[in-house]
């Protein structure tokens, strides 16, 4: 089994909620709430769960833009929350962040020469002053893009191609880690497919670890080798993409895949779907015991009291992390037996 | 798949490449739309002459200003005096072109003056927040409690100027007050626009690439940040010069040495009956200078507002 690269135990952020007058703490938006997980050398993770369960910030958490209220993450063998200065500055060349929203993660004044260079004006020593264009027009050559384009704006780009260039602007300085949060999810379909390609194309080619946050299973079943489902901050289940896809045995995950388009109509009216009653509660105030009791079918009074581990639970097969008091596979998903369907076809329907 | 891929990678590639290569950044399409709008040449003409006459009024005439020619005084124009002499019998024309330069001066020093100060605190307040945007905030609000004409009153009046005072320090008096009342607005627009550009996802990346806070002040938050800013000041511009001739008119801001709009007008009070063309040219051509920069600043507010293309 390959090394960690990355480890993260117990992150927690909370958000003050400000009140009254005085501005006084008067509650906390409990957005992640102990979360511990590794990154293998290599290896793509996929982060799932709908809007609002803490992805995203999970993942300005592992890129330190915001401090963590607790908990730590071991990025190569240093603690990184307790870097300073220039240790800091030395370690996010290791660890870059690919963004959502191609029109945003771009500045609209800024060519894509001084773009996608900028990283090498914060780290002038990556790379000599003469050899920077050159360097830059590799990196365009490398997503795909024209590096004869590099006087040109970002308006002058498509969604998919500024998201190239947002790529090689996170690749520019030869991390060991891309984040990508929701890289795909502003992208029509034939476009995702293209940009995680090249993601997996670069992932060969210059050895990343990905952590892939999406809210798009299909997707994220595509690229992922292990795939972690969050709900409210917290991790439901872990696992390998056969065994988060295969044998799931968390209610909240059943759900979710439960919900996935299945692109053979003969085998549409076969799959039951599973509907969950209300909404998500907020995450100011959180559910007692295991976060998903409220709009689980199999919840009991344990649920209510008990908070679930996430720890090895049998599947079936082997085990696998799950958090839940009652983790079982469930016989319904397993008849219609999503991983016998093509991948690559059930990625072109999403 | 990677075959597909790559076929539709080179088509996606080489879509908009058609025609022209060339740079074409906001503000270079901001400059293309300003160079089709009449208005923005109009006022452009007008405020090069206006700042030529304010640096060169030789250019304009040969006649001293502090000439006064008793006898021909209230004259109406003629072909000596072009726009005529007023009560003292100055020539009118001589001192509406020196008069310029008093009010160009002050529009825009105070314009300078505010732009810095307002923009350093805006960017403050904005972009660090927490205690230092609270007091800045709190202090913009209390000047804007106070109208500009009424705190420039008060203060002029409570260091009047003297006879022998230098023309620079009168002016830098007037200046000086016109910025302590004027900062606090460009700080405010200053500061929202900070906080519309911070939580884009570019600044974060900067962030995440570890670049320093005065990088990314400087890379990213004020060339994003700065046009609403530009603008107002451009339109302020206007309204400095109308309240410094407000000042001047009310004998509180340029005192009679110096020779400005504002003087001329309050001069030409007395005689509004019997001589209108006194007060006709020095009204006229404050009012010509403060439109032209109204104008101007409403032209490069159009211009860069992507919503009016």
């Amino acid at each position: 089994m390959a090394e960690a690269i990355l480890t993260a135990t117990d992150l927690v952020k909370y958000y003050p909620i400000k009140g009254g007058v005085l501005r006084r703490t008067v509650g906390n938006v409990k957005a992640v709430d102990g979360v511990s997980f590794e990154l293998l050398k290599g290896e793509t993770l996929g982060i799932v769960g709908e809007s609002g369960c803490g992805k995203s910030t999970l993942g300005r958490l592992l890129m330190r833009l915001e401090e963590p209220t607790s908990g730590s993450v071991v990025f190569d063998g240093v603690d990184m929350y307790a870097q300073k200065g220039r240790a800091m500055r030395r370690l996010r060349r290791d660890i870059q962040i690919v963004f959502q929203d191609p029109y945003t993660s771009l500045n609209p004044r800024k060519t894509v020469g001084d773009i996608v260079g900028e990283p090498f004006d914060i780290h002038p020593d990556v790379v000599p002053k003469k050899g920077r264009r050159k360097a830059v027009q590799d990196l365009l050559d490398l997503v795909g893009l024209n590096p004869e384009h590099i006087n040109r704006y970002p308006h002058q780009f498509s969604g998919g191609q500024r998201q190239r260039i947002g790529i090689a602007r996170g690749i520019a300085l030869n991390p060991k880690v891309l984040i990508c949060d929701e890289p795909v999810s502003a992208l029509d379909v034939s476009v995702q497919a293209q940009v995680v390609n090249l993601m997996e194309k670069l992932q060969d080619e210059l050895g990343l670890s990905y952590i892939f946050i999406a809210h798009d299973l299909s997707v994220v079943r595509h690229i992922s080798d292990r795939v972690g489902v969050m709900y409210l901050g917290k991790m439901a289940e872990l696992g390998e993409e056969d065994e988060i896809y295969g044998r799931p045995t968390h209610p909240y995950t059943q759900a979710l895949l439960s919900a996935v388009p299945v692109p053979d109509p003969t085998l549409r009216d076969k799959r039951e779907q599973i509907v969950l009653k209300g909404d998500v509660p907020s995450p100011a105030n959180p559910p007692s015991g295991c976060r998903f009791h409220t709009r689980c079918w199999k919840a009991q009074d344990k649920c209510k009291t008990d908070i679930p581990l996430l720890e090895p639970r049998p599947d079936g097969v082997a085990e696998h992390l799950s958090a839940c008091h009652f983790a079982a596979p469930r016989e319904i998903i397993e008849t219609i037996d999503l991983t016998e369907i093509d991948p690559k076809a059930q990625t072109a329907g999403a | 798949m990677t075959e597909a891929s790559t076929i539709a990678v080179g088509a996606e590639t080489s879509a908009p490449s058609q025609g022209q290569d060339e740079a074409r950044s906001l503000t270079s399409d901001a400059w293309r739309s300003l160079k089709r709008n009449p208005i923005f040449w109009v006022s452009v003409v007008l405020i090069v002459v206006f700042v030529l006459m304010a640096a060169w009024p030789s250019l304009f005439t040969n006649v001293d200003p502090n000439a006064a020619v008793l006898k021909e005084a209230r004259q109406r124009p003629n072909g000596n005096a072009w726009f005529g002499r007023d009560i003292q019998g100055y020539d009118i024309y001589s001192r509406t072109i020196y008069g310029a330069r008093a009010s160009i001066l002050v529009g825009v020093f105070a314009s300078i003056v505010t732009v810095l100060i307002g923009g350093a605190m805006g960017v403050a307040a904005g972009y660090y927040g927490g205690w230092l945007d609270s007091v800045v905030s709190r202090i913009t609000d209390i000047f804007f409690a106070i109208p500009l004409l009424l705190g420039g009153i008060l203060l002029m009046a409570t260091f009047p100027n003297t006879v022998d005072s230098p023309y620079l320090v009168v002016v830098g008096k007037v200046v000086l007050v016109l910025s302590l009342f004027g900062w606090p607005g460009l700080a405010r627009l200053m500061r929202s626009s900070v906080l519309q550009v911070k939580p884009n996802d570019y600044v974060q990346a900067a962030r995440a690439l570890g670049a320093s806070p005065w990088r990314i002040i400087r890379a990213h938050v004020l060339p994003n940040a700065v046009a609403p800013m530009i603008v107002v000041a451009t339109i302020n511009l206007g309204v400095f010069i109308s309240v410094e001739a407000t000042l001047s008119f009310l004998g509180i801001g340029l005192t009679p040495p110096a020779v400005s709009w504002g003087v001329a007008i309050s001069d030409a009070i007395v005689a509004l009956r019997t001589t209108p063309h006194i007060l006709l040219f020095p009204s006229l051509f404050l009012s010509l200078t403060v439109l032209a920069f109204i104008m101007l600043g409403d032209a490069v507010r159009d211009a860069f507002d992507p919503k009016s293309r």
